[in-house]
């Protein structure tokens, strides 16, 4: 990313706050603009991309006409809209330093009001959708999913916006970001818990800065672009890499010698990656899509059509590319203090199922073990019900040694005999635990997962608890409002996934953490 | 009368406290009989008794319970007798012995499983030493119902052939106290098993694991044990020298290492793995790489070394001289069935450890008087000397050793040249406790005349095929050595009854073997039954004349009787049935009985409760109901059926031609 990058962002930004009540769909022309100079800037030589680009534009226009009907299926565009997210919020990790800083109560006041706002566009909004639900029978699955997912988006948002404002209020908070200057990597840290801010979000920014020019004069300041930022990350941070456990990706690449690519959730989880620009049709490999291409006409049969891509045929040199996952909170998220990029697009894949999704494939031997990639089931079809080599832990081992090798790391744990009750013994209390722990995770997670159907609801959930983690007490219980919560139950709730981690990110908020079991509790109630 | 009473309970003893008497008793340990003559004395010295035992070895299980309930202060309790110990059994012993019970061996008994083990370890809070040598059956269930003692220091799997890495592990981390452990044969138990033991119970002082299928994985952890002192890798044949050099630090505090059978193992393994062991004391290499220079070399900076056993190596004349350089000074020499000893390499040895205490050069048969010579001359403390079949040592050099080893203690001059002369010399050893002469032909009555008028303190005399003796020498022997335990007379065919009666006077006499004594009579039997109260193994194999009559006496007076050989003699069912009154006894071996039938063999067998082990004919094994024998396996009893003919017996001389011939 460049000036000229940032330029357009700062443009898009004035305008959105320069705005009317009618600004929606001027907000969502500029999205579209700009995703279309970012993927330019960044994969500019791959058509499926490009695809991505010349689709939206229609996609959003329809957005305007249509209305929604409930559909959960995930599609392309929305990615879109995630990247222009991560533009944002990049924008308010520059924002952010300046506006808690000098922090006072007009600015609060100017925040709520702008909140109040953002609430009646989107009244407006809902309603534009409802008058048009008559209209809205021929329209695909596909449509109605992203005018839900913009509306949820925008919930967030305004969620997200309203918590960040409450959380200028906290001492605390001031206090660790008074100390000096900000590093860099605060700066990184606030970006985290701002991640998947909305337009919403993207609004209050704006509303805090005074106006649009300022806003660049301080992205000067901060050596402007996310991909410098994120440099500075590791620059800063670089003395505290260490070699971690996972280091068969440990390439150590200096900082700023490669380009950190972040694809969106549903772009990840998305089973085609290459769509037929005629029919829709959607395939894995580009190969695939040119044969399938042929039947359109001869001219899709020449040589020429049917050759693969030429890589980067221009003379600029290639820049290594890395990729980063767009999970915050993660190790291989860029926002990361010790960072650790993906090297492939399917390592990309890979580590976003297994870590971040639903283990949704059941062995069909043992009806036990479960696993995110197909692949990995294969795999473990291959060994599954053979020797077993089991902990008192109730983790099992294919290999004894990797068995052995767990028991002398750690204390307490021995080996368990098969046909050994202690063994059934152990195994459940344990997994009864872990449920514990997910359903207490899994209820504050809840109430923003809701709207994971725009693609951003882990982020956001995981955001709300890193924000747990730094300033104590950062949910008010105005946040909890039992309304809201009515509000967000209705919504379809997303299988929880991934409870370890979110459960480690829980326990240092010991203070919040109450708090949140309070609405948890207030939450079951209410169901 | 009321005053009388008064004055019976003034008993002297009423003034000694408890404690004093305690402490008294505590001197009888040597005989179980003495203690249990005091306990019979009265109901205090009962009562007393009962309190005062630590120690119990009992022979059945079935009164399990009454025992542990009288002696309630037991710490230690020996199982090894008992032939049949279930879970029951084991599950009273937690219940009754609960945490005072700090060790139990269970190394000769079966029957049990996990079950029992588990009440015991977790029952039994106090224990430190448990031997399961032989559990046989025993899997990795059992080895994690051991993790449950957590105090354990001492434990012994030898033989358990079915635990795996699995049980050990669960032992290595439950029992973190752990100090000593012998996992002997445990041939489930690899490099995984081992290392987790290394690694979880860092206390450990001794391992011993013979014959495991380790390799080099395991090593580096095993000399990471701050404490090891005893490290015993008998027949690991996956150890070679090259895992051996790749380590890099040796083990400081290795007081004792035995690498025996070690084939693959080198001069070069081993100067790497004891290059830090500055404190080892004892090394055993025994049929393990040529004894050479290189070898010697490589061990000439082990200051501390005091005893090395090579036995069965071939060795060499510059290997021998370069142990003769070490700086050590050596204790103990083992070279026995070395090949290549010769009187050059033994003298520029025995030259330079002139400390030397103990020397074993059995079967080194190419040396001569030159060595024994050298021997005699540089090692006037030698204690024990053993130097079985040097058929080339004349029978000259035997006045040397009585001569100038006047402290010998231990002496096995089995199969040589020794006449008269040389028992008339040897009988200046006083401090002499074992003698072997066996297959001796050429001494008399009148060495071992000698031999019993000097030799007071001789504990075992071998007098295996020593066909000059007669009745006069063994009357000499039991005069002379009132404190004889051991005697074998087998095949001196001129010993009579005369010598039974005699010996009947040397009341610790345990172990009398007489076999192919076709003079000795029931009466002979009867003497030494009535005489020898502690005999516990007895051989009458090839005693003819030895019938009924003789086991009569021996069923009434030697209730101590463990083992017995009938083999070839005159015994018949009756005989057999009295033996069963005999309440010890376990082993029987009954070949070639002409008159025993099957009906009163199988009386015998079920008279005979506490039977462990018993040789039978394999004919009978036809002649009794399969139900039989089932019964008396679930008893504990094991069969070993032989189906030898029947040999005649050869003249002495004969038999030793016979002997070279096959050599």
């Amino acid at each position: 990313m460049d000036l000229k990058d940032r330029l357009s962002v700062d443009t898009w930004t004035q305008s959105s706050s320069s705005g009317s009540g009618n600004e929606l769909p001027k907000d969502q022309q500029s999205f579209t603009n700009f995703s279309l100079q970012q993927q330019q800037q960044q994969k500019w030589e791959d058509p499926s991309v490009l695809d991505y680009g010349v689709r939206i534009e229609p996609a959003f226009q329809e957005f305007n006409q249509t209305s929604a009907t409930p559909s959960s299926l995930p599609c392309n565009p929305n990615s879109q809209i995630k990247i222009l997210n991560r533009e944002d919020c990049q924008m308010n990790e520059m924002l952010e330093p300046n506006r808690i800083q000098d922090w006072d109560p007009r600015v609060m006041l100017s925040n709520l009001s702008f909140l109040e706002q953002k609430i009646h566009q989107l009244q407006d909004l809902v309603h534009l959708i409802v008058g048009r639900r008559s209209q809205v029978l021929g329209r695909t699955n596909e449509l109605v999913a992203q005018q839900q997912q913009l509306v949820t988006a925008d919930l967030t948002s305004i969620i997200v916006q309203l918590i960040t404002t409450a959380g200028t209020l906290l001492p605390s908070v001031k206090n660790t970001l008074s100390t000096a200057s900000p590093s860099v990597g605060q700066l990184g840290q606030l970006g985290g818990v701002l991640f998947p801010s909305g337009t919403g979000m993207n609004g209050g920014a704006v509303a805090q800065s005074s106006g649009g020019s300022k806003v660049s004069d301080q992205s000067n300041q901060i050596d402007l672009t996310g991909a410098c930022g994120i440099e500075q990350n590791n620059a800063t941070e670089e003395h505290e890499l260490k070699d971690e456990d996972d280091a068969d990706e440990g390439e150590n690449l200096p900082p700023g010698s490669y380009e950190i690519l972040q694809l969106e959730k549903e772009e990840i989880l998305a089973p085609h990656t290459h769509f037929c620009m005629i029919c829709g049709k959607g395939f894995k490999r580009d190969a695939n899509l040119r044969m399938h291409m042929r039947g359109h006409g001869d001219e899709y049969k020449t040589p020429a059509a049917l050759a693969k891509p030429n890589k980067e045929s221009s003379s600029e040199p290639m820049l290594i590319k890395r990729y980063s996952c767009p999970f915050a909170g993660c190790k291989r998220n860029k926002d990361h203090k010790k960072f650790q990029p993906l090297k492939t697009i399917l390592c990309v894949k890979n580590h976003y199922k297994r870590t971040h999704c639903d283990k949704s494939y059941t062995c069909s031997r043992c009806n036990t073990k479960k696993f995110s990639v197909i692949a990995d089931l294969k795999t473990h079809e291959k060994h599954c019900g053979k020797d077993k080599w089991l902990c008192s832990c109730g983790t099992t081992f294919s290999r004894k040694d990797k068995l052995f090798g767990h028991i002398a790391l750690f204390q307490g744990h021995t080996p368990a005999i098969p046909l050994d009750e202690t063994k059934g013994s152990v195994g459940p209390s344990d997994r009864g635990e872990g449920n514990g722990a997910a359903n207490k995770v899994g209820s504050v997670g809840f109430n923003f997962s809701s709207n994971a159907s725009s693609g951003s609801g882990v982020q956001d959930m995981m955001d709300v608890k890193r924000g747990a983690d730094e300033p104590t007490g950062f949910f008010s219980p105005l946040t909890f409002d039992p309304c809201s919560l009515v509000g967000f139950h209705e919504f379809p709730r997303p299988p929880f996934e991934d409870s370890e981690s979110s459960f480690s990110f829980l326990v240092p908020g010991s203070c919040s953490y109450t708090r949140k079991t309070g609405g948890e509790s207030s939450s079951n109630d209410l169901e | 009368m009321k005053r009388q009473k008064g004055v019976v309970d003034e008993n002297i003893f009423d003034v000694l406290t408890e404690e004093i008497v305690f402490t008294i008793l505590d001197f009888l340990d040597p005989n179980p009989l003495d203690k249990k003559s005091f306990s019979l004395a009265c109901k205090a010295f009962y009562g007393i008794e009962s309190r005062h035992r630590k120690a119990l070895k009992p022979l059945r299980s079935e009164h399990l319970i009454t025992v542990l309930k009288r002696y309630p202060h037991l710490e230690h309790l020996d199982l090894s007798l008992c032939p049949r110990i279930t879970d029951n059994s084991l599950t009273i012993i937690s219940v009754l012995c609960k945490s005072t019970l700090r060790s139990i061996d269970l190394s000769q008994s079966r029957f049990f499983s996990h079950v029992g083990l588990w009440n015991l370890a977790t029952n039994c809070s106090g224990l430190v030493e448990i031997d399961l040598s032989n559990a046989t059956e025993l899997r990795d269930t059992g080895a994690a119902a051991i993790a449950e003692a957590k105090n354990l220091e001492r434990l012994w799997l030898a033989r358990c052939k079915l635990i795996t890495d699995m049980g050990i592990g669960c032992i290595a981390v439950g029992c973190k106290k752990l100090r000593s452990i012998s996992l002997k044969w445990c041939l489930g138990v690899g490099d995984l098993g081992v290392g987790l033991i290394a690694l979880k119970c860092k206390q450990i002082r001794h391992l011993d694991l013979s014959y495991l299928p380790i390799t080099n994985k395991c090593l580096p952890c095993i000399l990471q044990l701050q404490y090891l002192e005893d490290l015993i890798l008998v027949g690991c044949f996956s150890i070679d020298d090259d895992s051996l050099v790749a380590l890099k630090q040796g083990c400081k505090s290795l007081k004792k290492l035995d690498m025996s059978s070690c084939q693959n193992v080198s001069h070069v393994g081993l100067s790497s793995l004891t290059s830090d062991a500055r404190s080892l004391q004892q090394l055993a290499l025994a049929y393990g790489s040529p004894v050479t220079h290189a070898l010697a070399d490589s061990l000439q900076d082990l200051s501390m070394l005091q005893s090395i056993k090579l036995d069965g190596c071939v060795v060499t004349y510059a290997g021998l001289k370069g142990i003769g350089n070490w700086c050590a000074s050596l204790r103990e020499v083992s070279l026995s069935k070395c090949s290549g000893v010769t009187d050059e390499g033994l003298s520029s040895l025995v030259m330079k450890h002139r400390d030397l205490r103990k020397l074993d050069v059995t079967c080194c048969r190419k040396i001569t008087q030159v060595s024994i010579a050298y021997i005699t001359n540089s090692c006037p403390a030698l204690t024990s000397l053993k130097m079985e079949s040097c058929t080339l040592v004349p029978s000259e050099a035997f006045v040397l050793i009585g001569q100038r080893c006047l402290c010998l203690e231990e002496l096995d001059l089995t199969d040589n040249e020794i006449d008269d002369e040389g028992l008339k010399s040897i009988s200046r050893c006083v401090k002499l406790t074992s003698l072997k002469l066996g297959i001796c032909l050429n001494i008399t009555d009148e060495g071992l005349g000698h031999v019993g008028m000097c030799c007071s303190k001789l504990i075992e005399l071998d007098l295996y095929r020593c066909v000059g003796i007669t009745d006069s020498g063994i009357l000499a022997i039991a005069r002379g050595c009132p404190g004889l335990e051991m005697i074998n007379l087998a095949y001196c065919k001129d010993i009579t009854d005369s010598s039974l009666i005699s010996l009947s006077k040397c009341s610790r006499l345990n172990t009398f073997e007489s076999r192919g004594c076709p003079s000795i009579t029931s009466l002979g039997l009867a003497a030494i039954a009535v005489g020898c109260k502690q005999l516990a193994k007895l051989d009458i194999k090839k005693c003819h004349n030895i019938n009924d009559a003789g086991m009569i006496p021996l069923a009434h007076f030697s209730q101590n009787l463990r083992q017995i050989n009938l083999s070839y003699s005159s015994v018949t069912d009756v005989g057999l049935l009295s033996l069963a009154s005999i309440s010890c006894l376990q082993g029987m071996t009954i070949l070639h009985l002409k008159g025993l039938t099957a009906s009163g063999l199988a009386a015998a067998l079920l008279a005979c409760g506490g039977l462990t082990k018993v040789k039978l004919q394999a004919s009978f094994k036809s002649l009794l109901p399969q139900p039989l024998f089932e019964h008396l396996e679930a008893r504990g009893c094991m069969f070993q059926w032989r189906d030898k003919v029947f040999q005649a017996e050869l003249d002495p001389i004969c038999w030793k031609l016979q002997l070279e011939d096959m050599q």
